[in-house]
């Protein structure tokens, strides 16, 4: 699709001849996942965790279809149907139900993982605006789909999760509260709210698919960034897709499916809730209400409005935390600096560091019992979010001088002959010696 | 644009500190009391089960102990609403055992009497599970001084600490220590309740269960029933009431993890195959080529030659 040196599909058995003439898919897949899609030859490993991120959604949809077979939507059946019918006398059920309890987490790690890779290669820039926008459409169904996800087995968490997170709506004034209401089927979760979400979670994760398909089509018009976030200049600097990449994802994704496996099958329960286990009660609220970890760093920033600033601090609270996320969608916009690679901008990266560790933090700060350190914490990490993207970021672009960039990708891959067999990320410093020592 | 996204960044941050520094005057100003929930609440004690670690596998010797004290002791005011009889088979009893314990069970199972369509009982079949011991939550509550005894299918999922937690709150009762009266004279167990250091608030409505070495007898050939070893033996069945399913998990994880180990080990031999020309060849210039390397090491033992 995006160079003119890309292998066009010669079907070779005359069945996928035949096929080829009347409906082109295999010409389609070889074109986006085979031989016909040049990717730079540089790319390193973070590079795989796309890759990965749609096999967990792969596993999540399959798992989650033989889940919903052996479901109970109901008020009274939720809890019982997980807990007794589907982890105790479904054929292998608890295999199914802890996969998918622990797909979810790992789908969010990999996608994690994708997301800071794409902030620190600065993924985001031209021409690949749409792709990061489309990648943040993804995360927010998913986002919406987990939670849901969350609310079905009808335990303490899920009950309680689902009154906070609706009880976002209720901030906003005059029409909050009703739109809670209508959102709910009721004042508070329970049949009606149950039913349509599971109805939901059902549905998202097939338009999370078809999304995925927009972002790669889209991906695929200027072709895979690369960690010198140098453009590709001809076929040299490339390599097809099939079979150099579809080898390097495929051992990396059995080493993530083996820590996944192991988390899965020995300690299932280590990144869940205990109160979870308990069946929802609308009249005994847990000590602490805390959602799945991969919300942590957005519930400290909702719970760090602790002033009524004008505003009720709640709604602050609320308004800060749909900011977080969609001033994602302007960060194309933000960052101005014609660089795409950190590694080439010795300002950014501190900062893009600092970052990584304020979100670790804020994680952190969401994860536990509100106490006043925490909060402390909490708010100082959720000040400093705010300020990296909507003001150091476009400041940085602005002032900072960026390191000379590589001719080409195939001139940072021959960095000098001791690393040479390692198409590693770019080493800027060591490009001068290595063609000192050739020259 | 970025000026305006820039002034909501500088708001938010403004808000936050805003936020921030009430709070940390609050705090000052007003610190918060201690607790006495905090001060004297206790980690679970450490307990080592056979079902513990990757390669655990359930005693059914201590399993059917367990199940003797929970039907002995537990089962007079906590349900296991989860578990059928049928179920026992995992703890090694046959089928004609399992009938007998069901048909042989306290409370029987609510049903319909097939002449007068009235409500009747009858006896516990192995497909049901274990009748409650009371009808409902209000009869629970009305026999226990308004507190209800938690369904105990679950619990050491339920609970931090698991297996651990259920071994200490069983060994835990205690008298209220004196250092903690004279700390919250207020904090005294209200009657009715009793003091136990690994119960969230230190005060629990259930009378110490197991109170004597000895309550139960245990069949010749198992320990001795010290309420230590009653405890440990009731954790254990409450990990299987919890997880009846987990040594097929074990057994099943240990065969997965060695197939992809070696899967992957193939295929990172099979990355390393395809990638070899790749990573050396990279274009006909390169310091690969014949004539560089002549000259690379001619380089080199210059360098050699002046060292």
């Amino acid at each position: 699709m995006s160079f003119s040196w890309a292998r066009p599909y010669e079907p070779k058995h005359p069945l996928m001849r035949w096929l080829d003439e009347r409906l082109p898919l295999p010409r389609i897949v070889y074109g986006a996942v085979g031989g016909g899609y040049p990717v730079p030859r540089n790319l390193n490993y973070w590079w795989n965790f796309g890759f990965t991120a749609a096999m967990f959604l792969a596993i999540q949809i399959v798992t989650g279809i033989v889940l919903a077979m052996h479901y109970y939507a109901t008020a009274d059946g939720a809890f019982n149907s997980v807990n007794q019918l589907i982890m105790r006398d479904v054929n292998a059920g608890w295999l199914l139900r802890y996969a998918h309890m622990n797909g979810a987490s790992f789908f969010f790690i990999a996608v994690y993982i994708h997301i800071f890779r794409g902030l620190y290669y600065g993924s985001y820039k031209a021409p690949r605006e749409l792709v990061w926008m489309l990648g943040l459409v993804i995360y927010l169904l998913m986002m919406a789909t987990a939670f849901m996800g969350y609310v079905l087995p009808w335990g303490q968490m899920s009950y309680w999760g689902a009154q906070v997170i609706t009880g976002f709506f209720s901030a906003f004034p005059v029409v909050g509260e009703p739109i809670r209401v209508w959102l709910l089927g009721g004042y508070a979760p329970d049949q009606a709210a149950l039913t349509r979400f599971f109805s939901l979670h059902y549905l998202l994760p097939f338009v999370i698919a078809a999304v995925v398909i927009l972002h790669i089509w889209a991906l695929h018009i200027p072709g895979s960034g690369n960690p010198t976030g140098v453009d590709v200049k001809d076929e040299r600097d490339t390599l097809p897709f099939h079979p150099f990449y579809t080898a390097k994802d495929g051992w990396f994704v059995g080493l993530l499916l083996l820590i996944y496996a192991i988390v899965t099958f020995f300690a299932p329960n280590y990144l869940g809730h205990a109160d979870n286990y308990i069946p929802a009660n609308p009249l005994a609220t847990p000590a602490e209400i805390v959602p799945e970890w991969y919300f942590w760093p957005f519930y400290a920033i909702l719970r760090s409005f602790t002033f009524d600033f004008i505003l009720p601090a709640k709604l602050w609270g609320v308004l800060a935390m749909f900011s977080s996320i969609l001033l994602l969608f302007f960060l194309p916009w933000l960052d101005k600096s014609p660089v795409r690679s950190g590694s080439y901008r010795p300002v950014f990266k501190r900062f893009f560091w600092l970052l990584v560790i304020d979100i670790v933090l804020l994680g952190w700060a969401g994860g536990g019992a509100p106490t006043p350190f925490r909060n402390a914490i909490g708010q100082i990490c959720a000040a400093y979010y705010f300020l990296h993207f909507l003001v150091i970021l476009p400041l940085i672009s602005a002032f900072e001088t960026p390191l000379p960039l590589p001719r080409s990708i195939t001139d940072s891959v021959l960095h000098g002959e001791e690393a040479e067999s390692a198409p590693a990320g770019p080493k800027p410093r060591r490009t001068k010696t290595a063609t000192a020592v050739v020259e | 644009m970025r000026f305006i996204l820039g002034f909501i960044g500088i708001v938010f941050a403004g808000v936050l500190l805003i936020s921030l520094i009430t709070g940390l005057s609050t705090y000052f100003s007003n610190p918060p009391a201690p607790l006495a929930a905090e001060e004297f609440h206790k980690a679970p004690k450490p307990l080592h089960l056979a079902s513990d670690g990757p390669f655990g596998h359930f005693d059914k010797q201590q399993l059917q102990r367990g199940f003797q004290i929970y039907s002995e002791v537990c089962s007079a005011c906590h349900s296991l609403k989860l578990v059928s009889f049928r179920d026992l088979k995992g703890l090694g009893y046959n089928d004609a055992e399992i009938k007998k314990i069901a048909s042989d069970w306290k409370t029987q199972v609510p049903s319909i009497n097939p002449d007068t369509g009235e409500a009747a009982t009858r006896k516990a079949l192995p497909s049901d599970n274990f009748p409650p011991p009371f009808p409902n939550e209000v009869a629970a509550r009305a026999a226990n001084n308004n507190a209800l005894p938690p369904d105990l299918s679950l619990i050491t999922k339920a609970r931090e600490g698991g297996a651990a937690y259920v071994y200490s709150l069983l060994t835990g009762f205690q008298s209220q220590p004196a250092e903690l009266l004279k700390k919250f004279p207020d904090a005294k167990t209200p009657p009715n309740l009793h003091y136990n250091p690994y119960f969230a608030n230190l005060n629990i409505a259930m009378p110490p269960p197991l109170t004597t070495d000895g309550q139960v007898t245990y069949a010749p050939g198992n320990p001795k029933p010290t309420v230590d070893q009653m405890a440990r033996d009731v954790a254990a069945f409450l990990v299987w009431t919890a997880e009846p399913t987990l040594e097929n998990r074990h057994a099943a994880g240990i065969a997965v993890v060695v197939f992809l180990l070696f899967a992957t080990i193939l295929g990172y031999l099979a990355y390393q195959q395809i990638w070899y020309e790749a990573k050396r060849a990279v274009r006909v210039t390169g310091p690969l080529e014949p004539q560089n390397q002549a000259k690379t090491r001619r380089a080199k033992a210059k360098q050699g030659v002046a060292g």
